[in-house]
């Protein structure tokens, strides 16, 4: 079968003629092709919106975990392959510990994306590996503020205001480009992120359940899960809100 | 001169001996230790510098066996150099006080090093932190160390104060050490003092002859009174041996 890349896409070491590498650009697909995240950086904090599609009636409400502490003031989540995601988000739980013990102090989120970075990179530079198939939304809250960080399969790794990645990536970009997100608190963040990921997903009837969490001043600066009645909150308004644009269509 | 906190080690190298003393103050930290090194009786040098830069705003103060401390100075200030470079920040004085830490309580078999880490960073302001033998790590307000250390305690319990100006904390720095330099032969010769408060590393050196005296000689004796004989008699004069 011949395809985009043929012949040049059988290995991480092989360029194209174009300067690509198609296993690294593979690996993208494979986030781009999951279910959407979202990352917010506010006034006070950062937060981390999932939307996790239920594959099963079986599976019990709550599990499939998008969303990892790496430390008390770092979490992540992942899109992508879940698996792989695991693996990348261990590493960070290593750096950073290992840095707590060394150093005496929490890891800045700085130095946990640098090295979460290069970590990813490095299994697009060996045959014998295949890169990572997941993406990492990094949000960390150290003494220089609040962070959101991105990595990629790539391995490069950046700070944002706000972003996402996976399916409705784009359509939640443009969502994100209208708030003002130096004025909201993480309270308000948390709500904005859920009406955007109601707002660009797929209403393909399937079940669906939200991991969302935070790192803020209200939260203490430690990384957790946000308030069962804050979420309940976010999800009755991000439902008004398409109820009110469907009205208007 | 071995401190006693060593004198479980058979063969222990002879140690600076010393006062080393470091102290916080409204706006940032002293640090002070006196210049003595001696082996034995034999004074080696009087004039030694015993506080260690690790990086810009932090300092380290060295008691215990000299060589062992310059090893464990030279390594943090290595190690911090290098998380400096990663981070792109200056390092922070927590970081340089867990480094000590580490060493010597990894190493604890081996090693007999007592610190003192001092320093400034942004958003801690002046910290001090003790580091003695065995591995222990303790933040405190003021520290000392060394063998000079023992006869000061009362001084620095008694005579510290929250928030002093840097002159005020200059000088309780200053003459702790002198007090410990009156009683403890193995510290002594000069005085050196580091002030750190952000604005830069000021040092100031008190030479031997300037250092505050607590106890001077005896007044030289006047001429003797008539009554007494000049010279020894036969039985009538004191034997003095």
């Amino acid at each position: 079968m011949s395809g985009i890349g043929t012949g040049y896409d059988l290995s991480s070491t092989t360029y194209s003629p174009d300067g690509k590498i198609f296993q690294t650009e593979y690996a993208q697909k494979a986030v781009d092709n999951s279910s959407t995240v979202v990352g917010l950086r506010c006034k006070d904090g950062v937060v981390l919106a999932c939307e996790k599609l239920v594959l099963s009636k079986l599976l019990v409400e709550g599990s499939n975990r998008r969303i990892h502490n790496i430390d008390r003031h770092v979490g992540v989540a992942v899109a992508g392959l879940a698996p792989d995601g695991r693996m990348v988000a261990n590493r960070a739980w290593d750096e950073a510990a290992s840095y707590k013990r060394v150093y005496g102090e929490p890891i800045p989120g700085h130095v946990l994306c640098e090295r979460v970075g290069s970590y990813v990179h490095m299994f697009n530079l060996y045959w014998s590996l295949r890169p990572y198939g997941a993406a990492l939304l990094l949000a960390a809250y150290d003494k220089n503020g609040p962070a959101l960080y991105a990595v990629d399969p790539s391995g490069t790794s950046l700070r944002y205001f706000g972003t996402a990645v996976g399916k409705a990536r784009q359509a939640a970009k443009n969502e994100i480009e209208k708030l003002k997100l130096n004025e909201l608190s993480a309270r308000e963040a948390v709500i904005e992120a859920v009406k955007i990921l109601y707002k660009v997903r797929d209403e393909d009837g399937k079940k669906f359940e939200l991991d969302v969490s935070w790192v803020c001043d209200e939260s203490g600066k430690v990384h957790q899960r946000v308030p069962d009645e804050l979420l309940a909150e976010a999800e009755r308004q991000a439902k008004a809100a398409l109820e009110d644009s469907d009205m208007d269509d | 001169m071995h401190s006693s906190r060593g004198a479980s080690h058979a063969e222990a190298p002879p140690s600076t001996g010393t006062t080393i003393v470091a102290c916080t103050y409204k706006g940032g930290v002293v640090l002070g230790a006196d210049g003595r090194v001696s082996i034995g009786n034999y004074i080696m040098n009087r004039a030694s510098n015993k506080i260690a830069p690790l990086a810009e705003y932090i300092f380290l103060c060295r008691s215990g066996s000299a060589p062992d401390t310059q090893v464990i100075s030279d390594n943090v200030k290595h190690y911090l150099d290098q998380i400096s470079a990663e981070s792109g920040e200056e390092p922070s004085v927590e970081m340089a006080a867990n480094l000590v830490k580490l060493i010597n309580y990894n190493n604890k078999d081996h090693l007999v090093g007592a610190m003192l880490i001092a320093g400034w960073d942004r958003h801690g302001g002046g910290q001090v932190y003790g580091a003695p033998i065995g591995g222990t790590l303790v933040k405190e307000k003021w520290a000392i160390d060394g063998s000079g250390s023992t006869y000061i305690w009362g001084y620095c319990d008694n005579e510290y104060r929250d928030d002093m100006t840097r002159e005020e904390a200059e000088k309780w720095v200053a003459e702790a050490i002198a007090l410990a330099m009156t009683r403890d032969s193995s510290s002594g010769g000069s005085i050196r003092l580091i002030t750190l408060d952000g604005t830069g590393a000021h040092h100031k050196y008190i030479r031997g002859d300037e250092v505050q005296q607590f106890v001077g000689d005896l007044p030289f004796p006047a001429a003797p009174p008539a009554s007494l004989p000049l010279q020894g008699g036969a039985a009538g004069s004191m034997v003095v041996g």
